[in-house]
């Protein structure tokens, strides 16, 4: 896909009406996620319970990609397990890499699988998975399943 | 002179279909004849310089400091002891930051003066200097073109002040800062004056001795010449009297188990195998810039960028940033666009084999003092051309679009 392709078919779209981008009210745990040097800056939210992540919200400034690329991954990991949202995180950063090429856990990531393109750019690489490193972080560091990381 | 005579003179821009680089600020594409003068060191005089005392090594040492006298009459140094190779102008500015207090007394209650639109290299030095000694870092704070009043200058520089360091072309704006008022408010207080070169030296005529600056740093990289070799002038009295910044070899006079005396300058501030393939080519691209001659080098920037600008300006949501005379920008032209990330911005022009910056460029407290988180920057040297500049416009003229506005 050329680049132009990946703006117009999916990035545009959740970059200029994000679905998830606002201030959450009461999150249980609050992480910020940072590309030093290109300036993508962004604050992800989350409500979780029982283990489940029940909803998840983002603010922030950045690149068109690295703010799509999150409202993507909400949209997706919402519902799951701290463990489902781990392995799709894995899939995700896996597209990038180009060590995961399977369809049909590609399929697992819904529209962000589109984001496979970007394996093919690397300067926009630390832009699409700066959301998704950071919700890793978030879910690794607290096991327990209860945040208290506020 | 024509810059279709030059553009040869370039592998690059001899090839099919060459990008067009607009990222001259970054560095600076290299002429063939300063790669051949690197090679031809290696291959015909390779032995290491000021060791050996066999011809091959003579020949070599001589390669090596004809390398410094030739600098050294580019910008108007009495002496060539005063010309330091190093690696970089960010190797200048920590070398400086380093040892200067072993010349010239910096204590708590002084002051070190920058200017507010500093590169990171000729920020972060002072900013270790003055936790050390307990001086305050004063910021010069110029207008939102980059203007810096006379007023502003009276202000920041004062009886307490001890040290100035700033650029001569900021690497945002592309604007000139006024180094000679600069400099001779910085003496009336008796404080040193640091300069940073960087941006400077391959578009305007660099004269230390008529500038009277104690220091003067800046980069090969940035003007025709290899990466990884740069210069620091220094005033001799003051080079003297400074301790040396990194100990070893060939930088010595007498060594016993305990203790040592160290050589004359530049030799002090030059421990270990010096880069005299590098230093070719920087003399190299000294006489190739004499020779195009700053006069052709300024009209064709001028040209270039004045075009720009003026395109630059119908497209809607386009703003850029500094002064609206392009001949104060030295090629450079920062600019975003309404709504798009710098980055968008560069990875279209990408796509159109058009190169770029995009992010902070090293300024964050420049990005911060401007309201804006990041710009994208054009910036264009004399082989750019007009045609180039067209290919420009047409593709930013497309990106609003591209990004679903």
């Amino acid at each position: 896909m050329e680049l132009k392709d990946l703006y117009r078919e999916i990035v545009n779209d959740h970059n200029i009406n994000p679905l998830h981008k606002y201030e959450m009210e009461d999150p249980d745990i609050v992480l910020r996620g940072v590309n030093p040097s290109c300036g993508d800056d962004i604050i992800l939210m989350l409500k979780v319970k029982d283990g489940i992540i029940t909803d998840a919200s983002y603010t922030g400034c950045g690149c068109a990609i690295s703010q799509a690329s999150v409202d993507m991954m909400i949209d997706n990991v919402i519902g799951l397990t701290r463990d489902d949202a781990l392995s799709r995180i894995e899939i995700f950063l896996g597209m990038i890499d180009g060590t995961v090429t399977d369809e049909k856990q590609l399929e697992e990531l819904d529209e962000a699988m589109y984001l496979s393109a970007v394996s093919h750019m690397p300067a926009r690489v630390k832009c699409a998975v700066l959301g998704w490193r950071t919700l890793k972080k978030i879910l690794t560091e607290n096991t327990e399943g209860t945040i208290p990381g506020k | 002179m024509t810059v279709h005579t030059i553009r040869r003179d370039f592998e690059l821009f001899r090839s099919e279909d060459p990008p067009v680089y607009f990222d001259n600020s970054a560095t600076t594409q290299k002429p063939d004849y300063v790669i051949r003068a690197a090679e031809d060191f290696y291959k015909s005089s390779n032995a290491n310089p000021l060791r050996g005392l066999y011809d091959l090594a003579m020949d070599a040492t001589d390669r090596y400091e004809d390398a410094r006298k030739t600098v050294a009459s580019f910008i108007g140094a009495g002496d060539p002891s005063e010309v330091i190779f190093v690696r970089n102008t960010t190797e200048s500015l920590n070398l400086v930051s380093e040892c200067i207090a072993s010349a010239v007394e910096i204590k708590e209650g002084d002051n070190i003066v920058v200017t507010v639109s500093e590169h990171h290299s000729n920020l972060l030095p002072w900013q270790r200097l003055s936790r050390r000694t307990g001086a305050s870092l004063v910021f010069i704070e110029p207008d939102m073109t980059g203007l810096i009043s006379d007023g502003e200058l009276e202000k920041k520089i004062t009886e307490k002040t001890r040290l100035v360091s700033v650029a001569h072309v900021s690497n945002v704006w592309g604007r000139e800062n006024p180094v000679k008022k600069i400099i001779s408010a910085a003496k009336s207080v008796g404080a040193v004056t640091v300069i940073d070169g960087a941006q400077a030296v391959a578009h305007t005529e660099v004269d230390v001795s008529m500038l009277d600056c104690d220091f003067y740093a800046f980069s090969g990289h940035k003007m025709l010449a290899p990466m990884g070799i740069g210069v620091l002038y220094g005033r001799k009295d003051l080079l003297e009297k400074m301790d040396p910044y990194m100990l070893g070899g060939e930088m010595i006079e007498y060594v016993t188990r305990e203790d040592a005396t160290y050589a004359e300058i530049p030799h002090k501030f030059e421990a270990g195998t010096v880069n005299a393939g590098g230093a070719a080519g920087l003399a190299a691209a000294c006489r190739y810039i004499s020779k195009t001659g700053f006069n052709y080098i300024r009209d064709q920037e001028n040209r270039v960028t004045e075009f720009l600008m003026k395109e630059m300006r119908r497209i809607p949501g386009v703003e850029i940033y500094g002064s609206k005379e392009p001949s104060e920008h030295h090629g450079i032209i920062s600019f975003n666009i309404k709504d798009c990330h710098p980055h968008d911005v560069a990875s279209i022009l990408n796509e159109d084999h058009i190169c770029v910056r995009a992010g902070h460029h090293c300024a964050q407290p420049l990005m911060q003092y401007m309201g804006i988180g990041s710009c994208v920057r054009a910036s264009v040297y004399a082989y750019n051309t007009l045609n180039e500049a067209q290919r420009f416009i047409n593709c930013v003229s497309r990106v609003r679009k591209v990004l679903g506005y």
